[in-house]
C-alpha cells in the first residue's frame, strides 16, 4: 500500500478501515539465504538494502522483542555528518546523503528535519578544534559555518551570553544537521524490507550460532533452528552476548546513556544545540517536547536506566547555558545501552567465522548512522568486501593501532 | 459552586486570583482547580491535538486536562496543573494551547478534520515535495503542537537542591503512610514522611469515615500531631517522591514557594536526594476513566475527584450530578453529594448484580454511551439493554475502578503483575530493593487494609534496624473491592483514552489493524501515554483495548514502562545551582587580584582563571599587548603565574623506580638538585602528558603536570601504583594548591631572581635548589617554557600574591613586567614547545619526534602498545613548524600546492599559530604526513571557515634559538 | 547509587570515578605479544550479570577499588582495595 496525502484523505473519508498492516507477521522458515540478528534500525536497514541494492530477498530479520525496540527507539534523534577523521567523515557523509532521500526512498515520513546543528565552543582551543572539524567537513563535501559570538546570538538569542561560567566564544553551525522521528526510521525500513520480501520475525531470540568447520550454518532461536550460510550480528546493546555465541570477545563495554524529554511546549528551540563545556545537547521535537541528553552514567550497565548524578549534571548544564528552559518540566527520562568501543568508532566487518559478519560498536552515535550502516553491512554481506566508506571500521584495528579516536581519550571504553 | 459547611479550606482567609484576565475569589487551602470550580468555571483548557474544550478531570498531579500557565512578575510557568497549584493572593493564571480565546479556539477546526488525523497519519503524508517539509509542513505542525509556552527569558527564580538521609522513607500520608510513619516513628527510627499535597491525610481527607472510633479527619490530626512532636520524624509536605534509584536513593521535589507570592530568596522548588535504608510506598491508587463517546467534555470528572472537591474544598462541580461507576466504593460519592444537598440525577452501574438501593435513581447493568454540551456537559445518554435513557446532568462522576500508584516500583525495571481479582496491575515484590508497597498502592483498597499493611511494612523495617515497637492498629472499614472491569463502552464514535494526547479507542484499534500490535508499538504509533500525565489515567485501559483488538489477554499484552520522574520536574529544580557561575568550581590564582588590578582580562583555563594579557595605556588590541609582552621577555624579563600546573610530591625509596615506570624516560638516574623533562604515555601508547620532574632529595621528587591533565595524571599514578606496584616504597600527594609558582624569564631573569634570594644561588639549566625569599622557604627551578633563560620560583600559597606583586614591581624597574597567556603561547610556539593543542590524545611519541625519549632499557606504561604497526611510521602525521608571511590559522588543513582540496588529498592540519614578533612572521605548529622528512617544502594551508588559503614553508618546529644557547646561558 | 569504600564507608557515587573491567589489573608482562596487549586493553567479556570492575575513590581516600557488581540490577556484592589485592 502506497502512502500519500491523498490516501490519508480517502481513507479518512471511509473510516480508516482500509489501512493494511505495515508489515507481515511471518513464521520463520527453516532456511534463508541471509539471517540478520537484530531488528533495530541497523538490522532493518541492512535487510532493506540487501533486498534493494543486492537483490537478496530471502532474508530473515530475527528480533528478540519488537521491531525498533532498542536504541533506535530511545535516543535524542540527532542526525549529523560532522566528523573529522578520515574513515568517519566519508561514512557519516554518505549516511546524511541517504537521510536526505529517505522519505522518498521508503515512502514513509521519517520527519528528517535539517534545522541546523550548532556546536558551541568556550575557549580559543575549542574553537580551533572545531575549525579543524569544520574544515574536514567541507573537505568531505559537507557543510560547516563558523559563527562568532554575535553569530551565535543571532541564531540562539536565548542563551546566557552575559552571566555564565564558561562564556560562549562562538559555534560551529552544521546547516544540514538536524533531527528525525526515531521510531519512524525503524518502521520505514521495516515496511520497506517487508515489501521486498524480507521476513521480519519478532519475539524470536537467537540463543546460539551454529558453526561447522569454521563456517556459519545457521542459528538456534526460541522459535527453533534456522539455517543460513550468511549471518549478520546487528545487535548494538547486546553485541558482546551474541558474539560470544560464536566464541568472540569484542572490544566493547556496555554503558548506559540517559536522555530526557520535557512536556510539550510551543516552539522555542529551532536548532540542535550542543554545549561545549559540559555534556548537554538539546532540540525540540515536532510535538513540542525538549529532547536532551548528556554523557554516559560512566559505569558498565545493561539496565537501560540511570542515576541522578548524571541527570543533575545535564540539568545544571542546561541551566548555565540556556536558563530560559528552567521552567520546562522533565516528563520522562530513559536509558539506552551503548556499545562503547576503545576508540569511539564502530565496527562493520567480517569475523573469524566464514559467513558471519558483525555490525556493532556504535557508541552513542548509532542513530544517524542507520542508513549508511545498513547500506555498508548489506554490501559487505552481499559481496564479501567492505564498502568503500566503511573500510576503516575494522574489527582488528585496535590490535593494529589504526584507530579512529575522535575524542582522543584513548583505550578506555566509557570515555568516548 | 461552593457548599456551606464542607471542606478544609480556611473561609476566614479569602484570596483573589486571576484566570484568563478575570478576577475570581477563592480561599486559602484551595487549589486553582477547586477555586475555579467554586466559581463555576468549567472550561479551563484545550486538548493537545483536536483542541477540544476541556475541564478539570482529577484532583491531583495526574491531571491531564487542566494545565495552565502561571504568570509571575518576572516570568511565566507553562503546563501547571490547576489541580496542584494552590491559590494565593495575586495569583495570575491563563489558559494555554489555543489560537484565539479559550472559548473560540481557531484550532478547534482540527476536531472536524479528525478523520484525517488518525494515529500515525503524519508518517504517511507531508512527503512531497521534499523541500516543503522544513519550509511548510513542519513549521505548521510545530506551531499547532506543544502545550504551554516558555517566555524565552532567563529563569531567574531561586531553586535549591539538598541531600537527606533516613532509616525509613514513607511515601504518602494516607492511612497506610500515616500508620507506617507512626510505627517507625514510635520505634525511634529516623523517618521522613513525604506528602505530595499541602495537607496530610491522603484520601482520608476526601472520603471521611472513621478510624478507631474517631472521625477520620480527627485521627489524621491526632497522628500528625504526634509525628510532629517526634524529633526523629521529619514531615515533608508539598513533596513528591519522583524517582527510585540505585541503593536506596530517591529523588523528591518539594514545592517550597509555588503557593506564595514571589519574593527574593524564596526558593520556588527544592530537589531532594533522599537516601533511605528502607522505604514504604504508600502512594495510594489512581482512579481510571471509562472510554465512551465524547467522554472528554468539561464536567465529566473522576468520581473520587468530585468527592475530593466536595469534602476537602467544599465545592460541587455541578448542580445535577450523575455517577457512572463499577465499584461499590464509588457509591460513597453519590451519598456524600446527597448528604450535602446536591441533586444526584442518577447512578449508572454497569454491573448487572450491583445494588440498586440508593436515595436516587440507579440504573444497574447500564452504561453511559454518549454526552452532549459544547463547552460543558449538559446531558448524557445511557444504554440499559436495548433502552436508551437521556439524562440531564452537568457533572458526570465516572469511575472505572482503581490502579495502584505503583510507578516507583517500576523505576528500576520492575514489571508489575496483573491481578485478575482487582482488574489492575499490582507491584512486583522486591522490584526496588528496600521498598515495600502498602495500602492501595499494593492493591489493599480498604482503610483497614491500608492501616494493616502500612503497619506491617514499617514493623519489618524497624526490626531490620534492630528496633522494637508495639503499636496497635485501629479499627476501620474493610469493604471488599468488587469490580467488573469496564474499559471502553461499545460504540462507534470517538471515545477518549488518553485525554492529554487525544488518543481514542479508534486510534488504538487502528494501530492494531496496521500491525502495531506490541504494546510499545501501539504506544509509539498512537502517542498513547506519552503526554504530561504519562498515561497515569489511560495506560491500562489502552492496553485492555489493544488486548481486545489483538485477541490476547492483558498479561500477555504486557505493559509499557513507567520511568522517572513520577511527576514532571522542572529543569531548574534538578539543575539547581548550575545557573551562571554555579555550573563548575572556580579556581583562582594567588595573583588573581593583582592581575585584575592591572586590567588583565581573565580567561578560563579549565577550572582556573588566568590573565590573558596585561594592557598598557594606549594599547587598543590584545595583539599590541601580546607583542609587547613577548618582546619584553625576549629582551628584558617577564613574570607569569604558572601555579595552575599540577604538582605532585613523590617520596620513598622506590620513587625513582616509580617515575621510571610512568615516564618513558629515566628519572632514577637524575641527580639530586636537577630537573628533567618527562614524557608520559597512556597504556595505549599515546601521549598522556608532559612536564618536568625535579629530584629534591635522594627519595624525594616533585613532578609537574600540565594544567589540563593534573587530575588525570594523579589518578593515573594512583592506579599504576596500587594496581601494579603497591609493594613499592613510594607515596605521593598532590601539592598543586600548596605552592604558588611564578615563571621569570628573559635575559634579565637571573638578575631579578637573585635580587629576591636571601642567599644567591647559581643554578645550571635544569637545576633546582631550596631557597629563602623574604624569610620564607621556597624552591627555585631553572626551567623555561619560553626559550629564554628562565626560572620558576615556588613559595607556599599564602605568600603567592605578595611575591607576585613584588616580582612584577621589581621587573618593571628593569624594563620587564608581567605577561599573560597570549604571550606565553607565542613564546612557546616560537620555541616549538607543545601543549594539549598538540598532545590531543591521538598523538604518539613518534608523532612529536620524541620516540628517542622512550627508553629501550626499561619497561614503562604505554611502551608496548606504542609498537603497534599503526602507531608509527611515515603515513602518520608528524609535528612540524609552519612559517608564512600572511595570517594563518589553527584548525586549517594542509595540502600539496597544486592539488585539489578534499579529504583524500588532505596532508594534515594546524594546531597552533601566532604572529611572532621575534621572528617577524606567522608561525604555526602542525601535524603533516611524514612531516619530518618534508622540512623546507612549501605547503598550502586552507581554512574554508575563515577564508584563508596561504602557502607556508614547512620547518623544524623550533623557530627560536634552535640550539638552546639562551636557555643554557 | 551508593558504594561502600572499605576505608571511608558508604558514599555517594559522585565521589567515585569509574575506569572499567578489572581486566586492567592484569597487565601483560614484558615481551608479551601484541595480541595479549589487545586483549588486555580492549577486549572484554562485558557480561550482563555479575562483573568485577574498577572504581577510584577520587573525592575520598584516593584508593582504587574492585567492585563486584551486577550490570543488570546494579546490585553491589563486594568492594575490595586494589592495593590490598595486589599484595
Amino acid at each position: 500500500m502506497r502512502y500519500s496525502g491523498l490516501k490519508v484523505i480517502t481513507e479518512g473519508l471511509f473510516g480508516n478501515r482500509g489501512w493494511t498492516p505495515a508489515w507481515r507477521d511471518p513464521a520463520p522458515k527453516a532456511e534463508y539465504d541471509v539471517i540478520i540478528i537484530g531488528g533495530g534500525g541497523h538490522g532493518l536497514s541492512t535487510a532493506y538494502y540487501l533486498a534493494k541494492n543486492h537483490g537478496i530477498t530471502n532474508v530473515a530479520v530475527l528480533e528478540k522483542g519488537y521491531l525498533g525496540g532498542g536504541n533506535v527507539g530511545r535516543n535524542t534523534t540527532i542526525v549529523r555528518a560532522n566528523y573529522f577523521l578520515p574513515g568517519n567523515s566519508e561514512f557519516y557523509s554518505h549516511s546524511l546523503k541517504l537521510w536526505e532521500g529517505l522519505e522518498a526512498e521508503l515512502n514513509y515520513n521519517v520527519m528528517h528535519s535539517q534545522r541546523g546543528l550548532i556546536n558551541l565552543f568556550h575557549s580559543d582551543g575549542q574553537r580551533d578544534a572545531f575549525v579543524r572539524r569544520g574544515n574536514a567537513m567541507i573537505n568531505q563535501g559537507d557543510d560547516a559555518i563558523l559563527l562568532d559570538r554575535d553569530g551565535v546570538r543571532e541564531h540562539l538569542p536565548y542563551l546566557d551570553f552575559d552571566n555564565t561560567r564558561f562564556p560562549i566564544y562562538g559555534g560551529l553551525l552544521h546547516p544540514r544537521g538536524g533531527t528525525a522521528r526515531h521510531d519512524a526510521v525503524a518502521w520505514g525500513y521495516a515496511r520497506g524490507a517487508d515489501r521486498r520480501g524480507v521476513d521480519l520475525i519478532q519475539n524470536c531470540e537467537v540463543t546460539g550460532i551454529d558453526i561447522q568447520g569454521g563456517k556459519v550454518v545457521g542459528v538456534q532461536t526460541t522459535r527453533g533452528a534456522i539455517r543460513a550460510r550468511r549471518v549478520g550480528i546487528v545487535v548494538a546493546g547486546r553485541s558482546s552476548q551474541v558474539a560470544a555465541m560464536a566464541g568472540m570477545r569484542l572490544p566493547i563495554e556496555s554503558h548506559v546513556l540517559q536522555a530526557f524529554v520535557t512536556e510539550g511546549l510551543k516552539p522555542v528551540i529551532n536548532h540542535v544545540v550542543s554545549f561545549g563545556m559540559g555534556h548537554f545537547y538539546i532540540s525540540q521535537s515536532d510535538k513540542g517536547g525538549l529532547v536532551f541528553g548528556g554523557d554516559l552514567d560512566f559505569y558498565a550497565s545493561y539496565a537501560a536506566r540511570g542515576n541522578l548524578p548524571m541527570v543533575e549534571h545535564v540539568m545544571e548544564a542546561g541551566m548555565t547555558l540556556m536558563p530560559m528552559i528552567g521552567r520546562a518540566k522533565v516528563l520522562r527520562s530513559w536509558g539506552g545501552i551503548m556499545d562503547m568501543t576503545p576508540d569511539g568508532s564502530p565496527i562493520i566487518d567480517r569475523t573469524h567465522v566464514e559467513g558471519l559478519f558483525i555490525d556493532c560498536g556504535w557508541n552513542y552515535g548509532g542513530f544517524k548512522a542507520v542508513p549508511a550502516s545498513g547500506w555498508c553491512m548489506a554490501h559487505l554481506m552481499a559481496t564479501g568486501e567492505p564498502h568503500e566508506v566503511a573500510r576503516k571500521f575494522r574489527l582488528d584495528r585496535f590490535a593494529t593501532g589504526h584507530l579512529l579516536d575522535e575524542e582522543g581519550t584513548g583505550s578506555q571504553h566509557n570515555l568516548h | 459552586m461552593r457548599v456551606d459547611g464542607k471542606g478544609l479550606i480556611d473561609r476566614t482567609k479569602p484570596v483573589r486570583f486571576r484566570f484568563d484576565g478575570r478576577d475570581y475569589a477563592g480561599y486559602k487551602g484551595d487549589t486553582l482547580a477547586s477555586a475555579l470550580l467554586a466559581n463555576d468555571v468549567r472550561l479551563v483548557g484545550r486538548s493537545f491535538k483536536y483542541h477540544r474544550p476541556r475541564g478539570v478531570l482529577t484532583a491531583g498531579s495526574e491531571e491531564p486536562n487542566a494545565l495552565v500557565e502561571v504568570v509571575g512578575p518576572s516570568n511565566k510557568t507553562p503546563n501547571v496543573r490547576a489541580t496542584v497549584q494552590e491559590v494565593f493572593e495575586g495569583l495570575v493564571t491563563q489558559s494555554q494551547n489555543r489560537l484565539g480565546s479559550l472559548r473560540f479556539d481557531l484550532l478547534a477546526v482540527n476536531d472536524y478534520l479528525s478523520p484525517f488525523l488518525s494515529a500515525g497519519f503524519y508518517y504517511k503524508t507531508f512527503m512531497w515535495p521534499r523541500a516543503f517539509w522544513e519550509g511548510l509542513y513542519e513549521p505548521l505542525i510545530r506551531r499547532a503542537a506543544g502545550l504551554g509556552s516558555l517566555s524565552g527569558r532567563h529563569d531567574e527564580g531561586v531553586y535549591e537542591k539538598a541531600f537527606a538521609f533516613c532509616d525509613v522513607l514513607v511515601i504518602g500520608s494516607g492511612p497506610a503512610g500515616l500508620m507506617a510513619a507512626l510505627t517507625a516513628g514510635r520505634a525511634g527510627a529516623d523517618v521522613i514522611l513525604c506528602e505530595e499535597s499541602h495537607a496530610l491525610g491522603g484520601r482520608l481527607l476526601s472520603d471521611g469515615g472513621t478510624i478507631g472510633g474517631l472521625p477520620a479527619g480527627d485521627w489524621v490530626a491526632q497522628v500528625v500531631a504526634e509525628l510532629e512532636a517526634l524529633p526523629n520524624v521529619r514531615i515533608m509536605a508539598r513533596t513528591t517522591v519522583t524517582g527510585a534509584y540505585d541503593h536506596g536513593t530517591y529523588g523528591a521535589l518539594e514545592r517550597v514557594g509555588l503557593h506564595k507570592p514571589a519574593r527574593p530568596n524564596l526558593p520556588r522548588e527544592c530537589f531532594w536526594r533522599i537516601v533511605a535504608k528502607h522505604a514504604v510506598l504508600a502512594s495510594g491508587a489512581l482512579e481510571r476513566p471509562v472510554a465512551f463517546e465524547n467522554n472528554d467534555r468539561p464536567g465529566i470528572m473522576m468520581a473520587s475527584a468530585v468527592r475530593t472537591y466536595l469534602n476537602r474544598y467544599g465545592v460541587v462541580p455541578g448542580r445535577r450530578v450523575t455517577l457512572f461507576a463499577n465499584t461499590d466504593q464509588a457509591r460513597g460519592v453519590a451519598r456524600d453529594l446527597m448528604a450535602a444537598g446536591v441533586t444526584v440525577a442518577a447512578i449508572v452501574d454497569p454491573r448487572p448484580d450491583a445494588s440498586s438501593v440508593e436515595d436516587c435513581p440507579v440504573h444497574v447493568g447500564a452504561e453511559v454511551i454518549g454526552s452532549r454540551g459544547r463547552l460543558g456537559l449538559s446531558g448524557i445518554q445511557v444504554r440499559k439493554g436495548s433502552e436508551i435513557i437521556e439524562i440531564e446532568t452537568d457533572c458526570l462522576a465516572m469511575s472505572g475502578g482503581w490502579n495502584p500508584t505503583l510507578h516507583l516500583t517500576c523505576h528500576m525495571n520492575g514489571r508489575p503483575r496483573w491481578s485478575e481479582e482487582l482488574a489492575a496491575f499490582v507491584p512486583m515484590e522486591g522490584a526496588v530493593p528496600g521498598l515495600v508497597a502498602v495500602g492501595a498502592a499494593n492493591g489493599s483498597f480498604s482503610t483497614h487494609g491500608a492501616l494493616v499493611t502500612g503497619h506491617a511494612a514499617a514493623l519489618k523495617a524497624v526490626e531490620a534496624l534492630g528496633r522494637k515497637v508495639s503499636v496497635a492498629v485501629p479499627e476501620a472499614e474493610d469493604m471488599p473491592y468488587r469490580i467488573k472491569a469496564l474499559w471502553a463502552v461499545e460504540g462507534t464514535g470517538r471515545a477518549w483514552l488518553d485525554f492529554a494526547n487525544d488518543v481514542t479507542t479508534k486510534d488504538v484499534k487502528l494501530a492494531a489493524q496496521e500491525g502495531f500490535r506490541s504494546v510499545e508499538h501501539m504506544k509509539r504509533y498512537t502517542t498513547q501515554g506519552m503526554a504530561p500525565d504519562q498515561g497515569k489515567n489511560s495506560n491500562v485501559a489502552a492496553l485492555a483495548v489493544l488486548a481486545d483488538a489483538t485477541g490476547r489477554g492483558i498479561p500477555e499484552t504486557g505493559t509499557t514502562t513507567f520511568r522517572p520522574p513520577y511527576v514532571p520536574v522542572s529543569i531548574a529544580a534538578m539543575g539547581a545551582g548550575g545557573r551562571a557561575e554555579g555550573f563548575a568550581p572556580q579556581r583562582f590564582l594567588t595573583s588573581d587580584q593583582a592581575s585584575r588590578d592591572r586590567g588583565a582580562p581573565m580567561i578560563e583555563a579549565g577550572l582556573w582563571y588566568r590573565p590573558s594579557y596585561f594592557p598598557k595605556p594606549g594599547e587598543t588590541t590584545w595583539r599590541e599587548a601580546c607583542d609587547r609582552e613577548v618582546m619584553m621577555v625576549r629582551q628584558a624579563v617577564g613574570v607569569t603565574d604558572v601555579s595552575t600546573l599540577g604538582k605532585i610530591d613523590i617520596q620513598g625509596r622506590d620513587a625513582g623506580r616509580f617515575l621510571d615506570f610512568v615516564y618513558t624516560n629515566t628519572f632514577s638516574t637524575l641527580p639530586v638538585g636537577r630537573v628533567r623533562y618527562g614524557l608520559m604515555l597512556r597504556e595505549d601508547g599515546h601521549v598522556l602528558d608532559d612536564g618536568t620532574s625535579a629530584r629534591l632529595g635522594e627519595d624525594h621528587y616533585l613532578m609537574t603536570t600540565t594544567t589540563a591533565a593534573a587530575g588525570l595524571v594523579m589518578r593515573h599514578l594512583d592506579f599504576v601504583h596500587q594496581a601494579f606496584c603497591a609493594d613499592w616504597q613510594v607515596r605521593f600527594i598532590s601539592v598543586t594548591e600548596a605552592w604558588a609558582q611564578f615563571a621569570v624569564a628573559g635575559p634579565k631573569a637571573r638578575e631579578l631572581v637573585q635580587s629576591f634570594l636571601e642567599t644567591p644561588v647559581e643554578l645550571p639549566f635544569m637545576g633546582e635548589a631550596p631557597v629563602r625569599i623574604g624569610g620564607v622557604d621556597g624552591r627555585l627551578f631553572r626551567i623555561s617554557f619560553s626559550g629564554e633563560e628562565g626560572y620558576e620560583i615556588a613559595v607556599p600559597t599564602r605568600y603567592g600574591e605578595a611575591l607576585f606583586r613584588d616580582l612584577v614591581a621589581r621587573a618593571e624597574t628593569m624594563g620587564g613586567g608581567p605577561y599573560g597567556m597570549e604571550a606565553l603561547n607565542v613564546l612557546r610556539i616560537e620555541k616549538g614547545f607543545i601543549t594539549h593543542a598538540e598532545i590531543h590524545g591521538r598523538v604518539t611519541a613518534h608523532d612529536i619526534g620524541m620516540e628517542k625519549m622512550v627508553s629501550a632499557k626499561k619497561d614503562c606504561i604505554g611502551k608496548a602498545a606504542a609498537t603497534r604497526p599503526g602507531m608509527w611510521g611515515p603515513e602518520r602525521e608528524q609535528l612540524v613548524g609552519l612559517k608564512a608571511n600572511a595570517p594563518i590559522s589553527a584548525g586549517a588543513h594542509l595540502f600539496v600546492p597544486g592539488t585539489e582540496v578534499h579529504r583524500e588529498t588532505d596532508q594534515g592540519y594546524v594546531t597552533s599559530v601566532c604572529w611572532s614578533p621575534t621572528v617577524g612572521a606567522w608561525l604555526g605548529l602542525a601535524f603533516l604526513k611524514d612531516g619530518r622528512a618534508r622540512h623546507g617544502e612549501k605547503i598550502r594551508l586552507v581554512d574554508h571557515l575563515r577564508g584563508l588559503d596561504v602557502i607556508c614553508e614547512v620547518t623544524n618546529p623550533v623557530f627560536h634559538d634552535p640550539e638552546g644557547e639562551k636557555l643554557r646561558a | 547509587m551508593r558504594l561502600t569504600c572499605p576505608l571511608c564507608g558508604e558514599r555517594d557515587r559522585r565521589e567515585f570515578y569509574y575506569y572499567g573491567a578489572e581486566d586492567y589489573l592484569h597487565r601483560p608482562g614484558e615481551g608479551a605479544s601484541l595480541a595479549e596487549w589487545d586483549s588486555y586493553l580492549h577486549l572484554r567479556d562485558n557480561v550482563a550479570g555479575v562483573v568485577r570492575d574498577l572504581w577510584y575513590h577520587e573525592a575520598g581516600c584516593a584508593q582504587w577499588l574492585v567492585v563486584t557488581r551486577n550490570t543488570v540490577t546494579h546490585e553491589i556484592s563486594g568492594v575490595e582495595l586494589v592495593a590490598e589485592r595486589a599484595k
